[in-house]
């Protein structure tokens, strides 16, 4: 009469998990060979036909060895001194520091705002736009004023990095404030008819039904955000004259560009990274978080 | 009619003179509805698409308002029984809070009625044996099929012993085969619970094996066109599908549909009604 409970299948599923996981690393690193080659190759052919497109030229200048640019990290940054790596590592720490903040503040802040839009129609139509024409406005025009602005206002410990974490949350906001709203907005009638039967109180419904139903609008909106907070804080450094962080070793190794091009390649390497691994921490907390049919989630 | 299982003084359901017009083209839905449900009832609505059988239900349940006309549950107003947590719901599918785990599907309503953790545990494990899903609990409802979900959904509406179950074509989207077992637990479940079971339904067979009463609907403007008593014993059971008096009650609902005037003015018959005119053959 009743179906029988599954047979533990737990030993299956690890070994298909298994089976999934070295395809992703194959794929992967499949993936980057090819990048790799791609590079190389183009490097290759272009210096071999003497290459020409405008005023660019293939050279080891324009277009260093990817082992070069990797080797890099290995070579004393400067003469005596410690490992590029070593340096490029502390200004990462400074920067997800930075990020980390933005991105905390921008998300709450996001979460918060997009659950007053889905509650006041008034509210979604009053402000929307202006939410949407804030993200018009290009960072780098808004982040010299955000530093005027906050910089003063805040205590000893948080200055400077404090302005660049609000720059970074500016970036951050905005798609989380869209996805919360449409998340919150795109129950089904019928579950909400559910809430109603039971005489569900605003607060319950929201709890118990909007907020888990908006969770994979949420982190769709999390994963765009991750990665823009370290691009928001970046940037958000050059004009807060910040030297601590990869935006200040970026603006450093910029100037030294003639003599060597692979610091500045070796630092937007370890920036990119960065940007992978804030990702890459939402993606986990979406796992430990959003329990969904596998069609929900993003 | 089976009059054993009255549990009390007074209709559980009662409708006066009920309309409902949708604003829209002005659509009247439903035109002067009577109709009283007793304890410890079973009646089921049964009519083709569009004769307001489950907007009948949804007014019952305060989730759509009449235009006019008095509606009665457990002696007050629809609201005040909604507000009072009289009534479970079910409907056609089974509306699953898919981050939920069964257990803490089963538990929503209980939640909101805080009652304490330990009290839930002890009433949803009752109730999955009820609806034989034990041992299903911390599972996710997509790892079910869809009439182990849809038994989830009934445990959920009795978890906290609603005098009224109210079911919008539970059963609808199974399979035939799903669909009759489903039955005979629903009628198991009934028997058990001694609850009070109002049934939307698109199967004159369902209705019939299900009902003690079937209150058969036409449409345009959907209104009831007969109320049929089921005199079949209790309880039933397979065997009840092959009693002659089943057939005979079968014929009688469909030949108070072929009145109702299923057939006139059709142009495009809707999924509801395919099952119908199968039936009707």
């Amino acid at each position: 009469m009743v179906e029988a409970a599954p047979a533990s299948p737990r030993l299956r599923v690890r070994d298909e998990r298994v089976q999934e996981g070295a395809l992703r690393v194959g794929l992967f690193l499949a993936v980057l060979g090819g990048l790799w080659a791609l590079w190389e190759g183009f490097k290759a052919v272009g210096e071999a036909t003497d290459l020409r497109i405008g005023q660019f030229v293939v050279n080891d200048r324009t277009l260093p060895h990817l082992h070069d640019v990797v080797g890099q990290l290995f070579e004393p940054s400067r003469r005596n001194g410690p490992l590029l790596i070593d340096v490029l590592w502390d200004s990462a720490l400074f920067t997800a520091k930075e990020a980390a903040a933005g991105f905390a503040l921008g998300a709450l802040f996001g979460l918060a705002l997009g659950t007053l839009l889905a509650h006041s129609a008034i509210a979604q139509r009053g402000l929307l736009p202006y939410i949407v024409a804030s993200q018009t406005v290009p960072i780098l025009a808004v982040a010299p004023m955000v530093v005027v602005w906050v910089n003063p206002r805040l205590p000893p410990s948080l200055k400077d990095w404090g302005a660049v974490a609000v720059i970074s949350a500016y970036l951050t906001f905005f798609p989380v404030t869209i996805n919360t709203l449409r998340g919150l907005t795109s129950v089904d009638p019928r579950s909400l008819d559910l809430m109603r039967s039971y005489a569900a109180t605003g607060r319950s419904v929201l709890w118990k039904l909007r907020f888990p139903a908006a969770l994979p609008f949420v982190f769709a909106a999390l994963k765009i955000a991750a990665p823009a907070s370290v691009v928001g804080a970046i940037i958000g450094e050059l004009p807060a004259s910040v030297q601590d962080g990869l935006g200040g070793a970026i603006l450093n190794f910029n100037q030294y560009y003639v003599t060597s091009p692979t610091s500045l390649w070796a630092t937007n390497l370890i920036a990119a990274l960065l940007g992978i691994t804030f990702f890459l921490a939402v993606v986990g907390a979406e796992k430990l978080v959003v329990r969904r049919a596998p069609e929900h989630v993003a | 009619m089976t009059t054993e299982r009255l549990v009390g003084d007074g209709p559980v359901v009662s409708l006066r003179n009920v309309a409902k017009s949708f604003a829209a083209g002005g659509v009247r839905a439903l035109e002067s509805i009577d109709l009283d449900v007793l304890p410890g009832e079973l009646v089921s609505l049964i009519g083709p698409s569009g004769c307001g059988k489950s907007t009948l239900l949804r007014i019952v349940g305060d989730l759509v308002e009449p235009t006019s006309g008095e509606v009665v549950v457990n002696g007050k107003s629809a609201r005040r029984a909604r507000l009072d947590r009289d009534y479970g719901i079910v409907f056609q599918d089974p509306v699953l809070y898919d981050w939920r785990t069964v257990s803490k599907n089963i538990a929503l309503p209980l939640e909101l009625l805080r009652w304490d953790r330990a009290a839930r545990a002890r009433r949803v494990q009752e109730l999955l044996e009820l609806v034989e899903l034990d041992g299903f609990g911390d599972h996710h409802p997509w790892q079910l099929s869809g009439g182990m979900q849809q038994r989830v959904s009934i445990a959920r509406a009795l978890s906290f012993s609603p005098a009224l179950l109210l079911m919008d074509e539970p059963f609808g989207a199974l399979d035939e085969m799903t669909r009759e077992r489903l039955n005979g637990e629903l009628l198991r479940i009934w028997e058990q619970s001694r609850s009070t079971i109002l049934f939307v339904t698109h199967s004159i067979s369902e209705a019939v094996f299900l009902s003690t009463r079937v209150v058969v609907m036409c449409r345009r403007p959907g209104r009831i066109a007969a109320i049929v008593d089921v005199d079949l014993g209790q309880p039933r059971t397979a065997d009840t599908r092959e009693e002659p008096r089943f057939f005979e009650l079968v014929t009688e609902v469909r030949d108070r549909l072929r009145e109702g005037g299923l057939d006139e003015d059709r142009t495009a018959p809707g999924e509801g009604e395919i099952d119908l005119l199968e039936e009707l053959k």
